[in-house]
């Protein structure tokens, strides 16, 4: 009889860990579905007022209630694009070095550092990047830019150590531990016999790196720059300190600028105009929508990558 | 499962004294941060003689503005006089003045140095004026040596009631302004670099040289920020200070505004800061909670009359007395509780 009732008392555990573990499954799609529709309902009266205009024109005075989200796109995505840029390379130097090349005592620490510096909030390091790291972008780092290559029109300005490249600068310093951390992971995945191989017939550790390890973990490591670029995009607090809130378009990357976070951490508390509101929110729904693409792009090339690899595997 | 109950009762445990804080807090609050020291102060103080918690969160003013008309606090405050404050069935007054101040960062430029006419500061926000050495700027300044430099313009990144006061006198004394950018908690900047509240104003123009911006006086006089004069109605360069403000205030005609949403910029009298403005106290005409209006009026009087020291020690200008004593007859009128007046002087 005991034996039975516990038989029993385990299925109804069973069952119902199941129904539990199905529901919290659910309630994230059910979730992110609603954060659509509420971003969508709340930002209907802006897109009424402007049409697809709110997309591309860039006026955001709020006084008249006129709104464009242009500036505010185009300051996310070149700032995500300026961070991808510089924290890919060094993100797997940084990889490479921990997996392959490191001494084994510096191996724990040095990866430990690395996980540390990702929890950092990022209004640490937006206060760093406003009393420490600008005032060296305005000294030293800006006007040597700006006499050296200010031939071309991108590093044209003035060196306030606050704009569109020093928050590039930021973001990238924020997401190189995410970006090494899961590239070191995938690079440990290389099987050693594959690696051994690749010694064994006399490829240098170069070759090895570059023809073996690279190749076979091509998909996490794609996987791990979207994982970056996608905490860019959203990232706020840093860049609201450092890329200027200077709402408008320039090519000069020196140049105060504004992403849509900033404009959403900057304005929300004081708006009070109903079509302020609810253009901030259609700016909140477009964050939603490129981190969306993004994110389904990702897949989708991730899914055609580990299709070709297999297929020469 | 013993250990998980155990743990469980001591997270509970862990955040009763922060569920309790919040049950005794009897009178809630929010709004501005301009003045969010100087009522916290007095609240302090308060609570020390009486026993009453008051929570105030500075939100910002417009915050402030949609939680009292939505009645989820007993009072907003605001940096703005509220227009429509009577039709929205509120009830407004002043509680402190202040000013907003323009500050530089010039080589060589000392507080008070620089004196800036109305034209050239609004030309400078505008960006029609690009450097130092512009004719506008240097012909009030004879003896200064202005360097020729960019300008660097800051501004506010959030929207706040400073911006409101400093574009409300920009909007006063220029008709281009008017036309460009107008006034409100935040505007269509022409030019500049926006901080985040006036501390990022005042970090960016200690730091970005050859720079201009504006915040409350509060935080020039704590950051030790190089002040610029100011050309007022009078045609007198003023030195930003509680007298130029109080002076700002003196000929204002609170009885005859209505909701007393007086706006103390560009004001006449020859020691008037021209940049001057009232922070403000919402409360519902007619409150659900009586008792608690009751409470926070009661606060209010107390501040209007003790709290005055308080206000000068931390840089505000307090209400003088001829000017609190037609905000408590206000009150009287204005305040019903059931059909009965809430307030009685």
């Amino acid at each position: 009889m005991p034996f039975l009732d516990r038989h029993k008392a385990d299925k109804i555990g069973d069952a119902l860990f199941k129904g539990v573990s199905f529901f919290f499954a659910v309630s994230v799609i059910v979730l992110s579905c609603l954060l659509f529709a509420v971003l969508l309902w709340e930002a209907i009266p802006a897109l009424r007022a402007f049409g697809l205009r709110f997309l591309y024109t860039s006026a955001w005075d709020p006084v008249r209630s006129v709104f464009g989200a242009l500036p505010a796109i185009y300051g996310t995505v070149v700032s995500s694009i300026i961070a991808v840029v510089i924290a890919v390379p060094i993100s797997l130097g940084i990889a490479i070095f921990l997996t392959e090349l490191s001494p084994a005592w510096l191996c724990g620490p040095a990866g430990m550092a690395i996980e540390l510096l990702a929890a950092i909030p990022s209004i640490i390091y937006g206060m760093w990047g406003l009393f420490v790291f600008a005032p060296l972008l305005a000294s030293r780092v800006e006007p040597f830019i700006i006499e050296r290559l200010g031939f071309i029109p991108i590093f044209r300005g003035a060196p306030l150590g606050i704009g569109m490249l020093p928050a590039g600068f930021i973001l990238a310093i924020m997401i190189i531990p995410f970006i090494s951390s899961v590239a070191r992971d995938v690079f440990r995945m290389t099987p050693p016999m594959l690696k051994e191989s690749g010694y064994a017939v006399g490829a240098t550790r170069w070759e090895v790196i570059r023809r073996i390890v690279m190749p076979f973990t091509k998909s996490g490591l794609f996987g791990a720059v979207i994982l970056g670029l996608g905490r860019a995009l959203g990232e706020t607090m840093a860049v609201t300190f450092l890329i200027g809130n200077s709402y408008g378009m320039s090519a000069g990357l020196l140049n105060p600028a504004t992403s849509i976070s900033a404009t959403l951490a900057n304005e929300f508390t004081e708006a009070v105009d109903a079509v302020h509101i609810s253009s901030l929110v259609a700016l909140g729904l477009i964050l939603f929508v490129i981190t969306f693409i993004v994110l389904a792009g990702a897949k989708l090339l991730i899914k055609r990558f580990s299709l070709a690899g297999g297929g020469r595997a | 499962m013993r250990k998980i109950s155990v743990i469980c009762l001591l997270t509970i445990l862990c955040l009763m004294p922060g569920y309790s804080a919040f049950a005794e807090a009897l009178i809630s609050g929010a709004g501005a941060t301009f003045p969010y020291p100087l009522y916290s102060k007095r609240a302090y103080e308060y609570n020390r003689k009486t026993g009453l918690k008051l929570n105030y969160q500075s939100i910002g003013s417009g915050g402030g503005i949609q939680q009292i008309k939505s009645r989820t606090v007993d009072f907003g405050a605001s940096d703005m006089p509220l227009a429509d404050a009577v039709d929205a069935g509120l009830v407004q007054f002043p509680m402190a003045i202040g000013g907003v101040v323009p500050v530089v960062n010039l080589q060589g430029v000392h507080p008070g140095e620089l004196r800036l006419t109305p034209d050239a500061l609004a030309g400078i926000y505008l960006g029609k004026i690009v450097k130092w050495n512009d004719r506008k700027i240097a012909e009030a300044n004879p003896g200064l040596k202005l360097p020729d430099d960019a300008i660097t313009v800051v501004h506010r990144s959030d929207g706040s009631g400073t911006t409101w006061i400093f574009a409300n006198y920009l909007d006063k004394v220029s008709a281009a302004w008017h036309e460009k950018a107008g006034v409100g908690t935040s505007v269509n900047w022409p030019v500049g670099v926006g901080g985040k509240g006036n501390e990022g104003v005042a970090t960016f123009v200690k730091r970005i040289k050859n720079s201009i911006g504006y915040v409350e006086y509060v935080y020039a006089v704590q950051n030790k920020l190089t002040h610029a004069r100011l050309r007022n109605r009078a045609g007198e360069f003023v030195e930003p200070s509680m007298d130029t403000f109080t002076a700002a205030a003196k000929g204002a005609d609170w009885k005859g505004t209505k909701g007393f949403g007086v706006v103390l910029t560009d004001q006449p009298g020859k020691a008037a800061w021209p940049v001057s403005g009232a922070t403000f106290i919402l409360i519902p005409a007619e409150p659900k909670d009586c008792d608690n209006a009751k409470t926070a009026l009661a606060f209010f009087d107390w501040a209007y009359k003790s709290g005055a020291e308080m206000a000068r020690s931390l840089n505000y200008v307090p209400m003088p007395k001829d000017v609190y004593e037609v905000m408590e007859d206000a009150w009287a009128s204005g305040v019903k509780c059931g059909g009965k007046p809430a307030w009685k002087r």
